[in-house]
């Protein structure tokens, strides 16, 4: 079933991107066109084939558990717009 | 009046996030110590700052390990990490990085004992669905601020177990199931600490509790449930199920329907409330982390750490009430954590078989009773015992022998708990506490008690058994506590013709 506006404007709320209704009809027509093409792909038969998570061959590589780093925490609050007392500061969030 | 919630079954499904105990964190190598300043060890990986990259730690990755042979369940030789998408200024990236489709813990069960006010206990088995790693979010701070909230990001990135179980608490009784929540919870939590993966704290956060919670009509279908958060302590986990399965019937009852949605328990007012609305419901679009290739565990790599896995609390409980006819009671707190149990059976193998099911009870007896007082009024844990368990043996070995009698041997307890003697010997020698068990000089001695006391003779002869407890002590007091108790006993009745 196609996506219609109100999935794209879910969607993009979701992401926390502001659009336009202009910006809303194109994305949607975008976004349609695409799982058109993914509906074409699972037309393909993948019985006994592993799902893919990542292109890449190969695992992941593990480190071992030690203390590395040594932040530098003055270094990383300069580059905030509001700190005090060695916190973030942010828009009240309260849920 | 009805039983609250009569005629309504309470359905529970449980996820608890546990801590790890590495030192650093699951994808960056800061540090993951409570409690330093705000944002000290928050890396630029766990700032999320443009171009960093995560990369696995080894030792999160064993704990899942050692926690999933633990509850027998499947390791998956690959398991994938998954972004959980939302927005919170305490989770910089955006995403939180999870396992969601494929999690390195597939399956396995716990099982605990349930023990209900005036009943007998009983055995309960919760199956589990699943383990996955993943990684914890900051705090917000929201005092102070002048409407503005802190962020610390300190915990950001400390590695998280997250252990879900199916809904295997189904119970007619709302007490009931509560109870079995938190004997679940107890149980998990004790098997994390026993195993060394997480330090349980749960005032710190270590091991923090989620209950989905609900109801329906006993052979029903599953009715639509709420899940509750903030149960950071076992009584409050008891009280807020309780209180949420009660409020769902009592919706039901009046013609409502419960909405699904997450509640937060409020201690103080012992109620849930809701967090989130239906409507901005969570939809965290999940797909796999690119950042981070598929995990895979070979299997000699469990094997290796199967070798590794300690014997378990109800394993070794089991032990004890076959090994040493001890009790549920004494089982129990014997393994309520790994250091006790080892305490336990280091002072028995000290012991000797000599002893055999007698002196490990008397183990038992002073671990729960003057050790026990000992260390809680030091506030030290039985690791730092200043009393080691081949003391304590050599203490108990004079008791059973009969060198001394109870009275001393606490005295030389408290003694070598200060540290005045290095064996329980050189204690009796040095204050000659050796018992009196030479019946001519007790028998003097019960003779001149008598004599000393009429009154007392007179009025246990008249049936008053007080009064022969009072001419015990008498004797006792004559030894200066020296006396064989048992022996004692033995001479009045003989002399007082009782």
């Amino acid at each position: 079933m196609p996506l219609q506006p109100e999935d794209v404007r879910r969607i993009a709320h979701l992401a926390r991107l502001a659009i336009t209704d202009e910006e809303a009809d194109r994305t949607l027509a975008q976004l349609n066109d695409i799982l058109g093409m993914i509906d074409r792909l699972q037309a393909v038969d993948t019985s006994g084939v592993e799902p893919m998570s990542h292109p890449l061959g190969g695992a992941q590589r593990l480190r071992e558990d030690a203390v590395t780093e040594h932040p530098d925490r003055e270094a990383a609050l300069r580059n905030a717009p509001a700190s005090r007392d060695g916190l973030y500061l942010v828009p009240r969030v309260i849920e | 009046m009805a039983v609250p919630g009569a005629g309504w079954e309470v359905v529970i499904g449980l996820e608890t996030h546990v801590q790890l105990s590495t030192a650093s964190k699951i994808f960056s190598g800061a540090s993951t110590a409570f409690g330093a300043e705000p944002n000290a060890q928050a890396s630029v990986v766990d700032l999320a700052l443009p171009g960093v990259l995560p990369v696995l730690n080894r030792g999160a990755v064993e704990r899942a390990i050692l926690f999933g042979l633990a509850v027998g369940a499947t390791i998956a030789p690959r398991s994938v990490f998954a972004r959980k998408n939302y927005f919170y200024p305490d989770l910089p990236k955006g995403y939180q990085i999870s396992q969601y489709e494929i999690p390195v813990v597939q399956g396995g069960s716990l099982s605990t004992w349930v023990t209900p006010r005036g009943g007998e206990p009983y055995a309960k088995t919760v199956r589990l669905t699943r383990a996955h790693l993943e990684e914890d979010a900051g705090k917000s701070l929201h005092e102070d601020f002048a409407g503005l909230s802190g962020i610390d990001l300190n915990r950001a990135g400390t590695p998280l177990l997250e252990i879900v179980t199916e809904p295997d608490i189904q119970v007619a009784d709302v007490e009931r199931a509560a109870l079995e929540a938190v004997a679940y919870a107890r149980e998990l939590h004790q098997l994390v600490t026993w195993l060394g993966i997480s330090d349980g704290n749960m005032q710190e956060g270590s091991f923090r509790c989620d209950a989905n919670v609900s109801v329906r009509r006993p052979g029903g279908p599953l009715g639509t449930r709420c899940e509750i958060k903030n149960l950071n302590s076992f009584r409050f986990m008891q009280q807020a199920i309780v209180h949420e399965a009660l409020r769902q019937i009592d919706l039901i009852e009046s013609g409502g329907t419960v909405v699904q949605e997450t509640r937060l328990y409020d201690p103080d007012r012992d109620e849930t409330r809701s967090m989130r609305s239906k409507e901005d419901a969570m939809d965290y679009r999940y797909f796999p982390d690119p950042d981070l290739l598929p995990l895979e565990i070979a299997p000699d790599q469990v094997e290796a750490l199967r070798v590794k896995l300690p014997e378990l609390p109800g394993a070794m409980r089991e032990r004890f009430a076959r090994e040493y006819g001890l009790g549920d009671y004494d089982c129990a707190l014997l393994t309520t954590t790994r250091a006790s149990a080892q305490y336990f059976t280091a002072t028995v193998a000290a012991l000797g078989a000599v002893a055999g099911d007698r002196g490990a009870k008397s183990v038992a007896n002073w671990m729960a009773g003057d050790l026990a007082a000992a260390l809680n009024s030091a506030q030290r844990d039985i690791v730092d015992s200043p009393v080691s368990p081949v003391q304590l043996a050599g203490l108990i070995a004079r008791v059973l022998d009969g060198t001394i009698n109870q009275k001393a041997a606490r005295e030389v307890f408290a003694a070598l708990w200060a540290g005045e003697a290095s064996d329980a010997d050189a204690l009796i020698e040095a204050r000659g506490l050796r018992q009196i068990s030479d019946s001519g000089a007790l028998e003097a001695m019960v003779d001149a008690v008598i004599a000393a006391n009429p009154k007392s003779v007179e009025e246990f002869r008249a049936g008053k058994e007080k009064a022969f407890n009072a001419l015990v002590g008498q004797v006792m007091k004559q030894s200066r506590g020296k006396a064989n108790p048992a022996q004692v006993n033995e001479l009045l009745r003989a002399r007082l013709g009782g």
